[in-house]
């Protein structure tokens, strides 16, 4: 992975010691609230519903086993003993007290990392597919890519007080496992016709109040102008984005008002204008980055017996090697999804006893390498299936060897009216009586690939309008009420929710999520067919007719 | 949770750690809404607000701001659930925030 050189750490410490000048200066009264929030928000820290909540980087979802202890240690010291792995590859600490921030921040600096840019209307973390650099079906590694735009987007200063704030994600496998075209810039490595490798460009693409799908700029991007054509866009959209309503600034509004084709032409005569001195990427300085994501050396293994063997004689070893464990590039190995989804329990989040027991398990099986995913999992990209045993026993051993991965009980949820000062509705307690409803275990893999995403509120950062099932909560006259969508997607074949009509109680809800569970078991061709597929052959009418027929939902 | 009459009662964060906490009947903040001072009248909280905000001005506390409470046998409960959690805690973990300190 990434190491920082002299500058970043410098940098680093450098912007820990202004913050903690900051904090002083605004606990001994000398800066007022108005003055002090914006150097809060450009280091990560909110106020949220019950305290603080700080918001941790961690670039592209990768972290060494160093960082994930660093990470425990401080939700032991510093917070409630845990923290919140996030749909950006973030993590949350939502008990954090103002006068320990600067700690916190010298302690992650001694590892490497940083809040900076986790807030604010400037570019955020880059993210990237969670199975980076170990899944079988991959061009290229995208996080060198991702490394280069941290590096150029850190403290940019053209760049820190965008319009709104920038999402950019890079995808390096046929499967986009990383949303791509839901970010304001989404970039897809592909290999042209020529046989070169370089970057299908999606620009405009969000979820929140007003959901987009992204459109394409270009078909194919030379790696070499991978900042200068970032920078473009940025630049345009710095310019002609709407700064007048902060609900129509992203980009996204800007790509739909002005159209995709006026829009790719204003970004084409920016790129063509701008110099390139500073700016192209030699591929010498491409190499120097991407030695840094240097595979480990696995040899690849024909036979398994330890694994086979368990395999064979342990139905629930069986049953997490079925669902958690993805294809690696290298034959004998493994990616292995720890799902942070327990029946019942808080999705994304993690004890630090937890934290410190993957660490342990990366730095004794997995080449020192964690990955955190949007999808609110951590990940062990490689690792040799005959040390699979022993990893199941100890995630077992730690409450971790939930075998759900992509399974209906797999739900992202935002944290919702529990923590959020933006919520409208709880969140968590649904993902919880979901999972509880369909479990993890025959009946959950029967139903096959689900996933149901939650917000609980209209900024969607549940992901709601691109699950399969999408779940809202709203207050309607001082109640929880939620709305469902079908049929969304953020995979390549990327599609918005549709919603089922009106929508349903706290109570009713999980009812009515069965219900269209049903209605999919009794018209899918066979296990196959997923639950996406078969909505995408029968369309809304069956759920709806299901829904609606034994409940009238909620008047909304 | 419906209980007696609506009556206001004034929030804040504490600047230090974040903590929610309320105004009290002596002018002190309290960390619990059982303490909190209750005004039948929206009025008078508005009123007590601008007192609140001058421990803004001292950097006691953030975002004050005034609330809807009602009393009932159990003590002074928030009227709105967005309050109601605040006041108690996340409802996902019942042993953090404030519900934890009173059991």
């Amino acid at each position: 992975m990434y190491r920082y050189d002299e500058f970043d750490a410098a940098f680093v410490a450098d912007r820990v010691s202004a913050f903690r000048d900051q904090v002083s200066r605004r606990l001994s009264g000398d800066m007022t609230e108005e003055q002090f929030r914006p150097h809060r928000l450009m280091n990560g820290l909110y106020l949220q519903l019950h305290a603080y909540m700080l918001r941790v980087a961690v670039p592209y979802g990768t972290l060494n086993a160093r960082q994930m202890h660093k990470l425990a240690h401080i939700a032991r010291v510093y917070d409630k003993g845990f923290g919140h792995f996030t749909t950006r590859q973030n993590i949350q600490y939502n008990w954090p007290a103002l006068s320990d921030v600067p700690a916190i921040l010298d302690e992650l600096a001694s590892v490497e990392m940083h809040a900076i840019q986790t807030s604010g209307n400037c570019i955020r973390n880059v993210t990237a597919d969670h199975f980076a650099g170990a899944a079988a079906d991959e061009i290229e590694d995208p996080r060198p890519y991702a490394e280069i735009l941290r590096q150029w987007s850190s403290i940019h200063p053209e760049f820190t007080f965008l319009p709104r704030k920038f999402k950019i994600a890079v995808n390096g496998a046929d499967w986009d496992r990383a949303a791509i075209q839901v970010h304001d810039i989404g970039y897809q490595i592909v290999r042209n016709e020529a046989g070169e490798v370089g970057f299908a460009v999606y620009v405009g693409g969000g979820l929140g109040r007003t959901p987009m799908i992204a459109r394409k700029l270009r078909d194919f991007l030379p790696k070499a102008d991978l900042l200068a054509y970032t920078q473009a866009i940025v630049r345009v959209y710095n310019l002609e984005g709407r700064r007048d309503n902060k609900y129509k600034a992203r980009i996204k509004i800007l790509v739909h008002e002005k159209g995709v084709d006026p829009m790719r032409e204003a970004v084409e005569a920016e790129f063509a204008a701008a110099s390139r001195e500073f700016i192209s990427l030699p591929a010498s300085e491409i190499a120097r980055i991407k030695s840094y994501f240097a595979p480990p050396a696995l040899q690849a293994r024909a036979a398994c017996d330890a694994y086979e063997a368990r395999r064979q004689t342990d139905p629930r070893f069986a049953a997490f090697a079925a669902n958690n464990v993805h294809p690696h590039r290298v034959a004998g190995h493994g990616v292995v999804t720890i799902s942070l989804k327990p029946i019942g329990g808080v999705p994304g989040d993690a004890t630090a006893a937890q934290m410190d027991a993957v660490a342990d398990l990366a730095a004794r099986y997995g080449h020192d390498e964690i990955r955190v995913s949007h999808e609110q999992n951590l990940v062990l990209p490689h690792v040799a299936l005959d040390d699979l045993p022993a990893i199941y026993d100890e995630l077992a051993a730690n409450g971790l060897a939930t075998a759900n991965a992509g399974l209906i009980s797999d739900i992202i949820a935002c944290p919702g009216l529990d923590y959020c000062a933006l919520a409208t509705a709880r969140s968590i307690p649904i993902a919880q009586r979901i999972s509880e409803r369909f479990g993890e275990g025959e009946r959950a893999r029967d139903i096959g690939e689900l996933k149901i995403k939650i917000s609980g509120c209209i900024n969607a950062c549940g992901h709601h309008h691109v699950g399969h099932i999408g779940i809202l909560g709203l207050e309607r006259k001082g109640v929880e009420t939620y709305q469902i969508t079908l049929g969304g997607s953020g995979d390549e074949t990327c599609s918005l929710g549709t919603l089922t009509g009106p929508g349903f109680s706290s109570e009713e809800v999980v009812d009515a999520i069965e219900r269209i569970v049903n209605v999919y078991m009794s018209v899918r061709t066979d296990r196959s067919e997923d639950f996406l597929a078969a909505y995408r052959r029968v369309g809304m009418q069956p759920f709806k007719e299901a829904l609606y027929e034994t409940s009238k939902g909620a008047d909304i | 949770m419906r209980a007696g009459p609506m009556h206001y009662a004034i929030s804040a964060n504490r600047l230090r750690d974040g903590i929610v906490v309320f105004l009290g009947a002596g002018g002190a903040w309290v960390e619990q809404l059982a303490q909190a001072a209750a005004y039948p009248e929206k009025e008078q909280a508005e009123a007590a607000l601008e007192g609140a905000r001058g421990d803004e001005k001292r950097n006691l506390v953030v975002e004050a701001f005034v609330f809807p409470v009602r009393q009932s046998p159990a003590g002074l409960v928030a009227d709105h659930i967005r309050d109601a959690i605040r006041a108690a805690g996340p409802s996902v973990y019942r042993d953090h925030g404030k519900q934890a300190e009173t059991r």
